[in-house]
């Protein structure tokens, strides 16, 4: 209260005043400090991924390659570096890549993600505990598990392979990570294998979620069974469902290190992603402009599936 | 019921073949790393005949690599923690129009590739001389703790009563001195939870390491394995031993955040 009334107040008016005003500096200097507890995560959201988002857009536009480093001169080139990278002959085939490298990761993951959530829902002992110990594939660094499974893999000596010859399945050694017709399966394979966890984790707890209620008063209904997986589980885990599969996607179209772990886009370039073609362009060629170009058009991708699902979900949810 | 236990038996021992499937990998990978050195690969499914050979090797070779990721991570995991909690504490008590924006950001910001990120910083750290530097890469890498640090923290912090920090201020606490003397230590073991899998991030980043180092002189683990995958096939139980290594504090997370993942919930700071 630094400037409280120094004349006698004759009424009270002033002084209800004079509080309320300090009341509104208190709060105004309460503002302040709110704002405080914000701005070091704003300064750190816009300095790590504002910037990048706005600085890509510019790079994409320049030609900013490995003489940009010396001289500081990135031209500005209009459209070129998405001309260069869409007309390249590897784009449809990363483009292509990406897209089976997606779906088939999530399609595979969130199936057997569900099938192992709806059996550890079943009560049995060690239920849980065997629950935890299954996130672990997903929290190793993906270079570990790409360096393991590269061991696994091998052609030669791998696991896998003398496994299989073994039981009699193949004569002859499968090239898993060298032949251009099986490498990018084999990379879809790992992946699907780290997925796994988070899809059991996440749809878990979705299931956890379903009132048993429901099933019992399915079951008088007669849906048992297949029934009451059709007409209550699916419906209600809609939302669940929906939350992991965008994740899922959004995640998966940008993976990069576990190819580049695994077969750094080889062999012959069969399992080359947009992802993969962005940082090569940008950190093996030193061509900046167009590894931006790349990683927009991978941004733009991630985006349109995320409204067009969101926009589907609403219309569902609507109707 | 014997019947119901005989069901429930048959549960477990399936539950556990599940596992058993899911975890061989990691299994092989430390099979492999106590075998002899040389082509391991041909090693069978128990290491008859460990050795410890390829863990002195990968200590010699990775050790400091190890201590530099070390050094990261924890920088990553104060530097994560320090910016989010006042912001997670904002974002899920403060009434204002910009909380729906801020929690949309955070959103859309894990739509952005790490190459994008990678892109911009590599030609920003080159002018501020903070390539292949352990500053550098600590930023870098709290592009993924800080945006999961908030929303682990806001959701725990949202199911935080009003009146515990109103109850300070009306005994005239300022608004920092109750987010520090109340809501931080209540917060304890989601500020735990949200630490430990920062860490883990940051631990495990290989993009960042493999894009913002140009030299050897700063060398995440993450890019050493890589390097071994390149030039050292020859000898995977280095290798391997490397991989185990890294992969200790995951499992170590594995054990200890089950408790604070359970204990997220509000604890008995208020009932």
């Amino acid at each position: 209260m630094v400037h409280a009334p120094t004349r006698p107040s004759r009424s009270e008016a002033p002084a209800t005043q004079a509080v309320r005003r300090a009341g509104g500096r208190r709060r105004r200097s309460e503002d302040l400090t709110k704002l405080l507890f914000v701005l070091p995560a704003a300064i750190a959201m816009l300095a790590l991924f504002g910037y990048p988002v706005v600085k890509n857009l510019v790079m994409s536009l320049q030609d900013y390659g490995l003489r940009t480093f010396f001289t500081g001169a990135a031209p500005f080139v209009g459209l070129d570096n998405y001309v260069t990278v869409v007309t390249d002959r590897l784009f449809s085939k990363a483009l292509v890549n990406t897209a089976l490298f997606t779906i088939g990761s999530i399609a595979f993951q969130f199936a057997i993600g569900l099938g192992l959530a709806l059996f550890f829902r079943r009560k049995f002992p060690l239920s849980s505990l065997l629950r935890s110990l299954l996130l672990l594939p997903w929290l190793l660094p993906l270079i570990v598990s790409s360096a393991t499974w590269r061991s696994i893999l091998e052609q030669d000596n791998g696991i896998l392979n003398r496994s299989l010859a073994g039981l009699g399945i193949i004569n002859e050694p499968v090239p898993w990570l060298n032949s251009p017709s099986v490498a990018l399966i084999a990379v879809i394979g790992v992946n699907i294998w780290i997925g796994i966890p988070f899809n059991v984790t996440l749809l878990y707890s979705g299931l956890s979620e379903i009132p048993d209620e429901l099933y019992e008063a399915g079951s008088l209904d007669g849906a048992t069974g297949w029934k009451a997986f059709l007409h209550i589980t699916m419906p209600n885990l809609r939302a669940v469902a929906g939350v992991v599969l965008v994740l899922g996607v959004v995640y998966t179209i940008k993976v990069l290190d576990i190819i580049l772990g695994l077969t750094g886009g080889g062999p012959a370039n069969a399992t080359q992603t947009l992802a993969t073609q962005s940082y090569e362009r940008s950190f093996v060629d030193f061509k900046f402009g167009e590894g931006a170009a790349l990683s927009n058009i991978l941004i733009v991708l991630s985006l349109l599936f995320a409204i067009v699902y969101l926009r589907g979900t609403r219309r569902a949810v609507d109707e | 019921m014997p019947d119901s236990t005989l069901r429930r038996g048959v549960f477990t021992a399936i539950g556990v073949l599940i596992l058993c499937v899911m975890l061989f990998p990691v299994y092989w990978m430390i099979n492999a790393s106590l075998q002899p050195s040389g082509n391991t690969l041909t090693a069978g499914f128990l290491p008859l005949d460990p050795t410890f050979a390829g863990y002195r090797r990968a200590l010699s070779e990775q050790g400091q690599n190890l201590v530099t990721s070390m050094i990261i991570a924890l920088g990553t995991v104060v530097l994560s923690l320090l910016v989010s909690a006042p912001c997670a504490y904002a974002l899920s008590q403060f009434r204002s129009r910009w909380v729906g924006a801020g929690l949309l950001a955070i959103l859309v910001s894990q739509m952005i590739p790490g190459i994008v990120i990678a892109n911009a910083l590599y030609t920003a750290y080159e002018n501020l001389g903070l390539l292949n530097s352990v500053p550098g890469l600590i930023v870098a890498n709290c592009s993924s703790g800080i945006p999961f640090a908030i929303l682990i923290l806001r959701s725990f912090l949202q199911s935080l009563p009003a009146s515990l920090v109103e109850a300070a201020r009306v005994d005239g606490a300022g608004l920092v001195r109750a987010f520090v003397s109340i809501v931080l230590p209540i917060s304890k073991n989601s500020l735990i939870t949200a630490g430990l899998f920062t860490f883990l991030f940051s631990w495990s980043d290989f993009l960042f390491a493999l894009t913002l180092t140009t030299k050897g002189d700063v060398r995440p683990v993450t890019l050493g394995i890589y390097q071994y995958l390149g030039t050292q096939v020859q000898n995977w139980n280095a290798v391997m031993a490397t991989a185990v290594l890294s992969a200790i504090p995951a499992i170590v997370l594995l054990i200890a955040a089950q408790k604070y993942i359970a204990a997220g919930a509000i604890g008995g700071a208020v009932k």
